[in-house]
């Protein structure tokens, strides 16, 4: 079995580090309170009946919304909001991507939590969005400046991890290779995995399952 | 220096380490579905890219086929524009498929194991968090999101950090009545759902070693449950003779040479873990969720915990201090990815031969794969959960999620040998589920309440030889 690297000719170009960097997020927050928040709550499965992302922000966190009229997404003082502030194992379950998909065409740019899946986190990262990691202290002090004041400025920043929101300052985190993609602009690996592809067929032409044994 | 099966592995797919401090990591089989990789494909046309190796890239169809006609056009439009989709794109990148009318079809993680095409050593990515099932043969195997298998249709690549690796040992002799799905089930429990975040979990000991291919899928499956993107056991004689005359196992003299480099694969003795688990499996009992997440269970004698989640509790209509034993049930499932293999559907049929499904329940068998069907109907098992009130359906993935026209309705309780027993995940957004072994779900099906599988095993003499 041999590749057929024909993607290679047509990469179009490297991400440009000067339009795609990412480094500061800045905007209103969103206080979403509660643990193992997983990810057929935030995109029920229903809505997987699709072949676009296009209009799934409109489904977002459907059936708490009606469950809860006072669900935080249904709060008119969060609307429009730019950063998400979570709590403990945000994400998990399903590695559906329409739900940061969603989340991402509903305007949310970075996302603030005690933890998160992994394949969430990293889902999230492939669409420009931080999943920033803070203590449950510092979690609970900005959900609750939100809360308060709801028109309150957060700023984001992946540089110097950190969440400034007034007066109020937390150390929020994110794993070193994705904070770096951010600040580098190289985020989205695809031309990079594509890059220097001889060096893939050779790995590939190794393995004994493919050299066949 | 002694390693881990997880670092042998990712070395020899390592192809370079990114700017990012990333690993480059070639993925040596993609297997693809409906659900995750339409947009995938698009992404592919819009940037002008093709497909790296389309020799590696299997796909088919599983999430939102009807399991009750296979008739094309579907009845259902979005089953019948989502499949044509995966049709089209197959075609158009050159990936084979099988669609649903083929002899192959099925759930992604039945199939891939069955057919051969899931080999130790390998690395394995799909659109779907239950991949780690193929952990069980010792390959490393992990879920992706739809941008990433973009990316590994157009490089065969993925940007990965690699994960640690925590040794879980289960030892001991399992009880009648206990299976694969109350160890791992246990496991979470005990670990927690988020315990195995950046983990890989090494799954091992006595009780593991007995484990069939398809037990250690089931423990392997529900890995990403406890957290952990992907679960592994070390391959031995048992993976060797399972995977002896798959379809696209090597063949012959290859044969021979392939179970010479896979068991040099397996973890060295001595090799460093970064975390140690033990588990003793005399101590595990049927097991059975009560709550929203399946770290969220009991033992079938045990009582729902004063510390149990007030969301929970709300959400099931539990309360604490009781059992879940006697819980009223509406339906009865059993298939899906975690428990819908031939072994999974003879150990339910053994125990509901000779009885009736209560007349409340409504239960249905969905095998995992149209050869998983072949061959229960073969052995007859079809009639004895027909004759019990069963339905029996075509292969799919069903009411472990509810997207295609099986689902919960309102909120009806549900015993269900899946994976996940999120809100709404069976449907209908108040609907309630509880996880257990197929045999227990069989159990709850003829009692219409939940209830001890011990209680209901066939005596030794009249288990069928």
């Amino acid at each position: 079995m041999t590749g057929r690297p024909s993607s290679e000719a047509k990469v179009s170009r490297e991400p440009s580090p000067a339009t795609d960097r990412i480094v500061e997020i800045r905007g209103r927050g969103l206080p979403l309170r509660g643990n193992d928040i997983d990810t057929d709550r935030i995109m029920p499965a229903r809505y997987l009946r699709v072949v676009s992302f296009e209009g799934l922000e409109g489904h977002l966190f459907e059936d708490d919304r009606k469950s809860d009229p006072r669900h935080p997404f249904n709060d008119p003082r969060f609307a429009g909001a730019t950063l998400l502030v979570v709590n403990r194992n945000f994400g998990c379950g399903s590695s559906r991507e329409h739900a940061p998909q969603g989340l991402a065409r509903c305007g949310i740019r970075a996302i603030v939590g005690e933890s998160f899946s992994e394949i969430f986190q990293g889902n999230a990262a492939m669409l420009g969005i931080p999943c920033f990691v803070a203590d449950p202290s510092s979690i609970g002090r900005l959900q609750e400046l939100i809360e308060r004041t709801p028109d309150a400025v957060l700023d984001a920043n992946v540089e110097s991890e950190t969440i400034v929101a007034g007066s109020l300052q937390v150390t929020a985190t994110l794993p070193a290779a994705l904070r770096d993609g951010f600040v580098s602009g190289q985020w989205n690996p695809t031309s990079l995995l594509l890059a220097r592809f001889d060096e893939v067929r050779a790995v590939a032409n190794h393995l004994p399952y493919i050299s066949g044994f | 220096m002694p390693q881990t099966l997880f670092h042998k592995v990712w070395n020899a797919h390592s192809v370079r380490t990114l700017p990012s401090g990333q690993t480059q990591l070639f993925v040596g089989l993609h297997l693809v579905h409906e659900v995750t990789s339409p947009q995938a494909f698009d992404m592919l046309r819009q940037h002008g890219l093709n497909v790296a190796y389309p020799d590696r890239t299997f796909a088919t169809v599983d999430h939102i086929v009807p399991t009750d006609s296979r008739r094309r056009p579907f009845i259902d439009l979005m089953a019948e524009e989502m499949t044509t989709a995966l049709e089209r794109n197959c075609r158009e990148f050159g990936i084979s498929l099988w669609s649903p009318d083929t002899p192959e079809q099925g759930i992604v993680h039945v199939i891939g194991p069955a057919l051969g095409l899931t080999q130790p050593g390998m690395t394995i990515a799909c659109g779907d968090s239950h991949t780690s099932t193929h952990g069980a043969v010792g390959a490393i195997a992990f879920g992706i999101g739809t941008s990433q298998v973009r990316d590994v249709l157009a490089s065969q690549c993925l940007a990965m950090e690699p994960m640690k690796v925590r040794r879980i040992d289960v030892n001991g002799r399992l009880a009648a009545g206990v299976y694969a799905k109350d160890v791992i089930l246990t496991i979470i429990r005990r670990l927690g759902v988020q315990g195995g975040v950046g983990y890989a979990y090494e799954y091992g000991g006595s009780t593991i070693d007995r484990m069939t291919i398809e037990e250690r899928m089931t423990v392997c499956n529900m890995s990403i449950e406890g957290g952990a993107r992907a679960g592994y056991v070390n391959p031995d004689d048992t993976t060797f003779a399972f995977l002896r005359g798959r379809r696209f196992a090597p063949q012959g003299d290859a044969f021979d040479r392939a179970v010479s480099w896979w068991r040099k694969l397996a973890s060295d003795p001595g090799a460093p873990y970064d975390d140690r688990v033990e588990i003793d499996a005399s101590t595990i009992e049927p097991t059975v969720t009560w709550g929203i997440n399946p770290g969220q269970s009991v033992s079938i004698s045990e009582s729902i915990p004063g510390s149990a989640d007030e969301e929970a509790l709300a959400f099931m209509g539990f309360e604490r201090g009781r059992r879940v034993q006697g819980t009223r049930i509406d339906v009865a499932f059993i298939g899906s990815c975690t428990n819908g293999r031939l072994s999974d559907l003879e150990e339910a049929a053994r125990i509901v031969r000779g009885h009736h499904v209560a007349p409340h329940v409504k239960a249905l068998v969905v095998p995992g794969s149209n050869a998983v069907a072949r061959e229960a109907e073969a052995r007859g098992l079809h009639e004895v959960f027909r004759a019990a009130g069963f339905e029996w359906r075509g292969a799919g993935c069903s009411m472990c999620l509810g997207m295609n026209t099986d689902r919960l309705e309102g909120r009806q309780v549900c015993a269900s040998s899946s994976n996940r027993n999120f809100k709404g995940r069976q449907g209908s957004p108040t609907g309630r589920t509880l996880l257990m072994s197929p045999a227990m779900v069989a159990a709850a099906a003829v009692a219409g309440e939940v209830a001890d599988v011990r209680q209901m095993l066939p005596a030794p003499e009249e288990v069928p030889a």
